[in-house]
């Protein structure tokens, strides 16, 4: 998929633009936001099987381009993320139309999803009972955004000649389950051959760089600045004024 | 690819994390958020202090938080008095998100400090501590538009300090309201977006004494007491005191056993507070007038 939109407007904006080209890209990478939080939610609050459920998912975005369901979103009324689920739900309401997704014509190109993944992780959780399909939505979301801003990041330092920003970034902020500690940057400095000097600057503007760029993807995918406030804190965890 | 919880967790912390590289501040750790960003404690390296640094989560543009905190931070910056917290330093993290550093505020809640002051005294010498900061700054044209008790803090020497300027105007721009702030405290104009002045400050100050004298073990509320507290939280503002000095002025008249102008009270409870208000003489008068009933009774 598109790493790189030229465009750092909202994707809602391109995808009512008349600008084909844009609009395509635009719905990517919309797709790639949604696609796990619309699989998980599928399965998890509709009680759908795998294969119903990915079916279900390509057929969302199928429908979003033919119904041109986004050229309907009012954000004064919603989030778009809340908007989308909505949809979702209208979608599998709609038995009968599902029934016949992969029978329809209309040249729209299925998405290559990776399900399999996210098969797991939704099958391991579903038993936990522990959020409600809403609020996996959301969290999905939230991951998938994180998701897609690593990807940017990586390749953004890849085509800079940071490698080895990418690479501290990794050590320290992504590996490792929440048992294991951080590693310390005197034994990063090593396993990387560097100073711990550098580290701790690479990892400053590792963590200033994926900061921008994670907050950028967020613009691109809400609509107004409003949504975009209560999007970002959502996406930082962080609690709105009292 | 496909974060795992841990690594999601990781990468929030890490975005909220303030950038201080390039800058004399040294991170050691998170204190707590505000109404308008977080609150780390940090080392100034230069001064080798502990400051607290105050962030906004999340830049903005145009008319914004970022805007807001470094307003806040300048309200504070003009306003020097005891109960309020001096800042140092203000601007913008390489990471584009605006702060203010100021004294690293040691102490507990408002609420833990009642807990132990459970006379009305006690509490009512407290509350008068936080009114002479607001007034203070109403004094430099400044109102506090969020005072409620999250927003006080007592320090180990009981020293008092109104926190979180956050939401405070200047005086001179009172005609452009809106409606920020915390229901309950809020005064009904500033929740209805109107203009505000001092008077909603002393809604603020109203509730927040109400509040004060909720906390268990919550004191007896003598009817004076009651009709301060209704005063100050009176919807129609020209009902209300008209200032925070008025407030405090009634609410010593309590403390010193005088008639509170809040209250219009009948002629046993102004002998009741008469008598508490010169409790040692009465009770000389009583003493004598007992013993020289007994002398007369016993000469008989």
């Amino acid at each position: 998929m598109t790493r790189f939109p030229d465009t750092r407007g909202s994707l809602v904006a391109a995808v009512k633009s008349g600008d084909g080209e844009a609009r395509a890209r635009a719905l990517e990478t919309l797709a790639e936001a949604y696609w796990k939080p619309v699989y998980t939610y599928v399965r998890l609050k509709a009680g759908r099987e795998h294969d119903e459920a990915a079916d279900l998912t390509q057929e969302f975005f199928a429908r979003l381009v033919e119904k041109e369901w986004l050229e309907r979103f009012d954000p004064s009324k919603a989030r778009l993320r809340t908007y989308l689920r909505v949809l979702v739900d209208g979608l599998v309401a709609n038995e009968w139309k599902a029934r016949n997704r992969l029978k329809r014509g209309g040249g729209i190109s299925v998405l290559s999803l990776d399900f399999e993944t996210v098969r797991r992780e939704v099958e391991e959780r579903s038993g936990e009972g522990e959020l409600s399909p809403e609020d996996f939505f959301e969290k999905e979301w939230v991951r998938s955004v994180f998701s897609m801003a690593v990807e940017r990041f990586d390749e953004r330092c890849t085509a800079d000649g940071h490698a080895l920003r990418f690479a501290l970034f990794s050590a320290y902020d992504l590996e490792g389950d929440a048992a294991v500690e951080r590693p310390r940057y005197e034994d990063l400095a090593r396993r990387f051959e560097t100073s711990a000097v550098d580290v701790t600057n690479q990892l400053a503007a590792a963590r200033r760089d994926f900061r921008r760029i994670l907050l950028d993807l967020l613009r691109e995918l809400t609509v107004s600045d409003a949504e975009f406030r209560a999007e970002a804190r959502a996406l930082l965890g962080v609690e709105p004024p009292a | 690819m496909r974060l795992k919880d841990a690594a999601l967790d990781r990468l929030r912390d890490a975005v909220r994390t303030p950038d201080l590289s390039g800058t004399r501040y040294r991170l050691v750790g998170p204190i707590g958020r505000g109404g308008m960003g977080a609150v780390f404690e940090v080392e100034d390296e230069v001064l080798k202090r502990r400051l607290a640094v105050k962030v906004v989560e999340v830049p903005f543009d145009g008319e914004s938080p970022a805007e807001a905190l470094l307003s806040e931070a300048r309200v504070l910056a003009r306003l020097e008095h005891p109960g309020l917290v001096p800042v140092h330093d203000a601007g913008r993290l390489p990471d584009g998100r605006a702060f203010y550093a100021m004294k690293l505020v040691q102490g507990e809640r408002l609420d833990a400090a009642l807990a132990r002051l459970t006379t009305l005294p006690e509490r009512l010498r407290l509350f008068l501590r936080v009114c002479e900061p607001v007034a203070f700054a109403h004094a430099n044209g400044v109102i506090h538009r969020d005072l409620k008790p999250s927003n006080v803090m007592v320090g180990p020497f009981g020293e008092v300090l109104v926190l979180d300027w956050g939401l405070a105007r200047s005086l001179e721009a009172r005609e452009l309201g809106d409606a920020s702030g915390t229901p309950g405290f809020m005064a009904p104009e500033q929740a209805a977006a109107g203009p505000v002045d001092a008077r909603a400050d002393v809604y603020g100050l109203g509730a927040l004494l109400d509040a004060m004298l909720r906390v268990a073990p919550a004191p007896p509320r003598p009817k004076a007491l009651v009709a301060i507290v209704a005063r100050a939280t009176a919807a129609e503002r020209d009902e209300r005191y008209p200032d925070v000095l008025a407030l405090a002025a009634d609410v010593t008249r309590l403390l010193d056993g005088e008639r509170v102008e809040a209250h219009a009270e009948g002629p046993l409870e102004r002998a009741g507070r008469l008598v508490r208000r010169h409790r040692v003489a009465v009770g000389l008068v009583a003493a004598y007038l007992l013993t020289r009933g007994l002398f007369i009774l016993l000469r008989r």
